[in-house]
């Protein structure tokens, strides 16, 4: 007997292995950062895919280069844009939304109109090239 | 004296095992990280409610630009024209890719417009605009 407990005092020590390891795990588990890529999705049409639309189904959304919307022709708050929009979809289920901004348009105004569309639940949007 | 110490044995939780999933868990955590293949250029994202995740890193392509309008893709600036040609090898090596336009929220809407008819150029359809988060 005291001859077998000599032998484990040969052991190494493994009481200790497991805090080792809770430590790499907790380094890893902070040093990962989780970025998941997240954004909002649009699927852009095909080269020369160009179909003509009814004038009574588009729906002229316009961007200005300070920012201001004009929706169907009348000035509209950026924020009221997702509301109006779910309206007049609800009037004409084949309406188009066709989003136009200026060249020097910031793109984080431009987000925002996309972002207003998507919140009406607007499948169909069209973005027309800047001029 | 025996007695005792058996019971003192038997009570406590067996701890031997503890490092061997705690080393699992580890491995999980080490293999499952994707380490940040490409850094790209320094955008402040815009803000967006209506936002949803993009399926699989694998299939994610980015395009950096940054508000002075530089444009990045795969660490190496491009010209807007040729983006076109990049996108194509891009594409053309991965049919379910999805472009992730990592832009700055000052960038102007001219050199946009231009990605975007680069990208339907290539043949890169699926598009997402990179956002953060907005808090409502």
């Amino acid at each position: 007997m005291k001859k077998k407990r000599r032998f484990r005092r040969g052991e190494i020590p493994t009481a200790s292995m497991a805090d080792i390891a809770f430590l790499l795990l907790i380094f890893f588990l902070v040093t990962t950062t989780i970025d998941m890529d997240k954004g909002l999705g649009i699927v852009l049409p095909a080269e020369g895919e160009e179909i003509e639309i009814k004038k009574d189904n588009i729906l002229n959304c316009l961007i200005n280069s300070s920012g201001n919307v004009l929706l169907g022709g009348e000035p509209i708050k950026t924020k009221d844009i997702g509301k109006e929009v779910r309206r007049k979809i609800a009037e004409n289920q084949k309406l188009i939304i066709s989003v136009k901004a200026h060249a020097k348009t910031k793109y984080s105004d431009y987000i925002a109109v996309i972002d207003q569309l998507k919140m009406a639940n607007a499948k169909r949007i069209s973005i027309a090239e800047v001029e | 004296m025996k007695l005792k110490r058996k019971t003192k044995i038997s009570s406590e939780i067996p701890t031997a095992s503890m490092p061997d999933i705690i080393f699992m868990l580890l491995i999980f955590f080490m293999v499952t990280t994707v380490l940040r293949k490409y850094s790209g250029l320094p955008v402040e994202l815009p803000r967006a409610k209506r936002i949803e995740k993009l399926k699989s890193k694998r299939h994610t392509s980015n395009i950096w630009v940054s508000k002075e309008g530089l444009v990045s893709i795969q660490d190496k600036l491009h010209s807007v024209e040729n983006i076109r040609h990049v996108m194509y090898d891009i594409r053309a090596a991965d049919p379910l890719l999805t472009v992730s336009l990592k832009a700055d929220k000052s960038a102007k809407m001219g050199l946009i417009s231009e990605i975007h008819n680069e990208l339907r150029k290539a043949d890169a359809l699926k598009l997402n605009y990179s956002t953060k988060t907005a808090v409502e």
